[in-house]
């Protein structure tokens, strides 16, 4: 499509839709929250509306912020985070009422969600322009490194469920590697975004590939290993694997070479393969889920498959429809709350509840890399990327997991499992993708000629001009970007790159 | 980017295809044989939260389920007003939240839990009425008084009494004891359940056996005659009035050993007596040449013609009785005493007995008598009287009931007389270990013209009575109660 200025169709905000599918989604996830009342106890929770109020202010004030600072965003993001995070809540509440005796942990996860909606809303606040994000590469990295080897501090790190991939201060307990994944793709995409050409062009030839120069790719290189090694060595395969697809994807994305994919993936099945004899965790996990239905592994102690078939007999006695709330027996699976409630989901919302979680997960995931389309530089793609391939390779992960189609690894279920750190953590990717999303949506006018930055807001402005560094921090981005052939490639039928932003805008409000 | 990016999204999209694919392979796919799997505790836990339908005695539940506020939403209950739970553990089993089910609860229990096809009508017509879905109700052939008279008269002794209708093979009485209280096995509370299981299986004097039908069976002693006489008078070479050899002391061939009577001196009419006679005094000298020289072929197929060696279910599992092989001489004379390793279970006997009573004609054994809707008490289904065999000739029954009138008019089983009624009986005194008290035998119907019941009792060790244990003393009497309490009706 071709568009010039005068043609430009300002993109709609979609502000007032956000709020319609907000609203549906705090409505759904009250009556959800109602109905595991009824259906355990045989009455409406009493203290239902305060649940409602609760989940509505959370909302309303998000949607509020991103209306004042973050007009552009995608509207349904906000929208399916609430979904499933009410949803998880009523679940949490489900299994808690099932046990023996009562935790009251959906309110601790409410509390949490509390302080995931706080940092989302922090996020837009304090992170105006995604690029400003591109300074912090490097601390990014080795923030991400530092968050990962708190664990292995004695006295601080704790062992749960044989992973050491948690930190405990007093009653609390908080996975960092949640944060460092998110700190990992700002690292990622940083670096990648400036040295991708060195990576592909530079470097010698083996075999038909090329590789890249080591001091190129070094870095990288220390990062991953670095990432993936302490997991081993935290005996977290979940994580290790997210990280590793999170890189994986994010580095083709940079560079387009389908050799290195290759050549990754090949690292990963050795290392998957080698892993699975030398470490009897992954060893366990492999042997107890080929052989899941056998009594062998079903009555291995500890191991096997009991939790694993445990949770494919709920799942099948839920069957198409589910049983409805409260009329199952999640309990008996082992963490039915956390690592096993796609599980629960699958009890008492049968096969149909769980394609409704699966497709939000999708249009999550659909939307982030939609953002990353969409956007004008370089950084910003990689990010959007990043992340929302962290939220699909993860649902992946855990789902594939507890569905038997991969061997079980410890991950949580975004936004619905019960735990703090990666509800945060999720909620913070909600945060950027909503930021990152508003500034590719935005209308160029919005920021002004020149240097890209928004100048109706005072603040901007004297922020900006304290900083110079700023200014050129941001031109030099744009420097940057233009050679990638990124940007002509994207915008379809732009004859030219001087038209770029334009162009740009156009595309997007005609897709509108 | 825009290339790889696609790629990407190609990634994750095919990675949520597989998940929309495992999902649904899991949910729906194999969800049956999931929802079947061996492994899979949630089908007996669904079965426990059901509406199990009762189990009756003549109109009144012996095992019923009642509401409670649990997961498991209902809690199985056993034992009426006049009903003790512990004369009926035998016959109903427990229902256990840990250790799944036994006795009836397992034998009925499709109808019980409301899974059998049979009930599918039924079910399809609850969906229309709006009635609550529940289990059937299985009304079973039990007459509590004859089942009260068992259990009084086995008392605190060991050992077990059946009692069959001869003419429809309608189980009257089935008891076992030592008695236990399924109650306990019946508890919620998983540790509780589960340690009284452990009782119960640990227990002295096994409980848990159902001793009428099941455990290590018994040799039958004298009784067994009965079933050596029919086989003499099938063979067509003898009458009750045939003449035996019956001295005091009788020489076993191949051996120094012998064969002595119960009674000093040798049997009637100077160590000559007839078959009749032989059977009135228990005569085993008569009784051990007679096997001998019927062989042990006629006499093992006379056993298996009532039943020997096969399986039975009432629908309760009978553990075959069995008669041996490959016999020598003295053992084949021992073994026609119902001794050596003949082994009977009284649910055995009690056919056989029943099976003389109504003419030669042995009819199927049978605990339920009706299926019911558990709401409406409608029938679902009736169990016809079933002929199972003809083991014996119309004539040969008349001869052996006669005969047996002889052992309560004029011999060893006095003790059955009642009144006006014709008796036919016959007792027991096993030895089955050296050293310890005989097992007390009884088997007997009544009336003998026109047979209401017919029984069998044993008591383990003589019982009370100890090494002055006869089975006419120790077992003769439960017998009589039983009787009485259809016969004087």
């Amino acid at each position: 499509m071709s568009a010039n200025v005068a043609e430009v169709v300002r993109p709609r905000p979609y502000r007032l839709a956000e709020l319609g599918l907000l609203i549906l989604a705090i409505a759904v996830a009250t009556s959800a929250y109602a109905l595991v009342g009824l259906g355990v106890e045989g009455t409406i929770p009493a203290n239902v509306y305060q649940y409602g109020a609760w989940l509505a202010v959370l909302g309303l004030i998000i949607h509020v912020v991103v209306w004042w600072k973050a007009k552009y965003a995608d509207p349904v993001l906000v929208p399916i985070a609430v979904l499933l995070n009410g949803l998880g809540l009523a679940m949490i509440y489900r299994v808690d009422l099932g046990r023996s005796e009562y935790l009251n942990s959906s309110l601790t996860q409410l509390i949490w969600m509390t302080l995931g909606v706080g940092l989302a809303i922090a996020v837009i606040l304090v992170v105006r322009d995604h690029r400003w994000l591109r300074r912090y590469t490097f601390v990014s990295g080795f923030a991400a490194l530092l968050f990962l080897l708190l664990p292995l501090i004695p006295g601080l790190g704790k062992t749960i469920n044989g992973a050491r991939i948690w930190i405990g201060v007093g009653s609390m307990s908080f996975q960092p590697g949640e944060i460092a994944k998110i700190l990992l793709a700002i690292f990622f995409a940083g670096y990648l975004v400036s040295y991708r050409d060195q990576l592909v062009a530079a470097g010698p030839k083996i075999l038909g590939i090329r590789f890249p120069r080591l001091r190129d790719f070094g870095p990288i290189i220390i990062a991953w290993v670095a990432s993936v090694g302490i997991l081993v060595f935290e005996k977290d395969l979940g994580t290790s694997l997210l990280f590793f697809g999170l890189f994986v994807a994010m580095l083709y994305v940079a560079t387009s070479k389908v050799s290195w994919i290759i050549l990754g993936l090949g690292f990963f099945s050795v290392g998957a393969v080698a892993a699975t004899f030398l470490f009897s965790h992954v060893n366990q996990r492999v042997s107890g889920w080929l052989g899941a239905l056998t009594a062998e592994e079903y009555n291995k102690t500890p191991g096997g498959s009991y939790q694993l078939v445990q949770g494919l007999f709920g799942m099948s006695n839920g069957g198409l429809i589910g049983t409805g709330f409260g009329e199952g027996r999640p309990n008996m699976v082992p963490y039915a709350e956390s690592d096993f409630i796609y599980a629960s989901f699958g009890e008492e919302i049968g096969m149909a509840g769980l394609f409704v979680i699966l497709l939000c997960y999708l249009i999550i995931f659909q939307r982030g890399i939609r953002t990353a389309q969409q956007l004008r530089d370089g950084f910003g793609t990689l990010l959007a990327t990043g992340l929302s391939f962290t939220i699909a390779l993860q649902v992946f992960v855990v789902v594939g997991g507890v569905t038997r189609l991969i061997p079980l690894t410890g991950l949580t279920t975004p936004f619905l499992a019960q735990g703090g750190s990666s509800l945060v953590a999720n909620w913070m990717i909600i945060g950027l993708l909503l930021r990152i999303s508003d500034n590719a949506r935005r209308p160029v006018e919005d920021f002004h000629t020149g240097v890209l930055r928004v100048t109706e807001d005072p603040e901007e402005r004297t922020a900006s001009a304290r900083d110079s560094g700023d200014r050129n921090d941001t031109a030099r981005i744009e420097d940057e970007d233009a050679p990638t052939t990124n940007f002509a490639a994207t915008r379809n039928g732009a004859a030219d790159s001087d038209e770029t932003p334009t162009t740009n805008l156009g595309t997007t409000g005609g897709e509108r | 980017m825009k290339k790889p990016l696609t790629h990407i999204t190609i990634v994750g999209f095919v990675m949520f295809a597989l998940l929309f694919g495992s999902t649904s392979w899991v949910q729906f796919v194999t969800a049956d044989s999931l929802n079947n799997n061996q492994l899979n505790n949630r089908r007996i836990l669904d079965q426990l939260a059901r509406d199990r339908g009762p189990i009756l005695v003549d109109g009144t539940p012996i095992a019923y389920s009642e509401p409670v506020d649990d997961k498991y939403k209902f809690q199985r209950k056993y034992g009426s007003e006049g009903l003790d739970p512990r004369a009926y553990a035998a016959i109903t089993g427990y229902y256990s939240v840990v250790s799944g089910a036994s006795g009836m609860e397992r034998a009925s229990g499709e109808y019980l839990s409301g899974d059998s096809d049979a009930l599918f009508y039924d079910k399809v017509g609850s969906l229309f009425t709006g009635e609550q879905p529940r289990g059937a109700a299985v009304e079973l052939t039990v007459d509590p008084k004859v089942q009260k008279a068992a259990w009084d008269g086995l008392g605190d002794q060991n050992g077990a009494a059946v009692a069959i209708e001869p003419k429809t093979g309608k189980i009257l009485a089935m008891a076992s004891t030592p008695g236990w209280d399924p109650n306990a096995l019946a508890s919620h509370d998983s540790e509780k359940a589960r340690s009284a299981f452990d009782t119960l299986e640990g227990a002295e004097g096994k409980p848990a056996y159902n001793r009428a039908i099941g455990g290590n069976l018994y040799p039958p002693g004298s009784t067994f005659k009965v079933l050596v006489a029919a086989a003499a008078l099938e063979s067509g070479d003898y009458t009750p009035d045939s003449t035996l050899n019956g001295p005091a002391s009788l020489d076993l061939p191949q051996t120094t050993s012998t064969i002595g009577n119960s009674h000093p001196g040798a049997c009637r009419n100077g160590g000559k007596p007839s078959l009749a006679q032989s059977l009135a005094e228990s005569c085993n000298t008569s009784f051990a040449s007679l096997g001998m020289d019927l062989g042990e072929d006629a006499i093992r197929e006379q056993a298996e013609k009532f039943g020997f060696g096969q399986d039975l279910e009432v629908p309760l599992k009978v553990t075959p009785s069995s008669f041996p092989d490959d016999l020598n001489p003295p053992q084949l004379a021992q073994s026609s005493l119902g001794q050596f390793e003949v082994r009977s279970t009284p649910m055995q006997m009690a056919m056989m007995t029943a099976g003389i009573a109504n003419g030669g004609k042995m009819m199927q054994p049978q605990l339920v008598d009706r299926v019911l809707n558990a709401n409406t008490l409608e029938p679902i289904s009736e169990t016809r009287p079933k002929e199972k065999s003809r083991p014996i000739s119309g004539d040969t029954a008349d001869e052996l009931t006669s005969m047996m009138e002889g052992v309560v008019t004029d011999g060893t089983a006095s003790v059955a007389k009642m009144g006006d009624t014709k008796v036919a009986a016959k007792t027991g005194t096993a030895q089955h270990a050296s050293g310890a008290a005989p097992h007390a035998w009884f088997i007997s119907f009544a009336p003998a013209d026109d047979p209401k019941i017919a029984v069998a009792v044993v008591v383990e060790n003589g019982g009370n009575a100890g090494n002055e244990a006869y089975g006419a003393t120790v077992a003769g009497p439960i017998a009589k109660n039983m009787m009485e309490a259809v016969v004087e009706e």
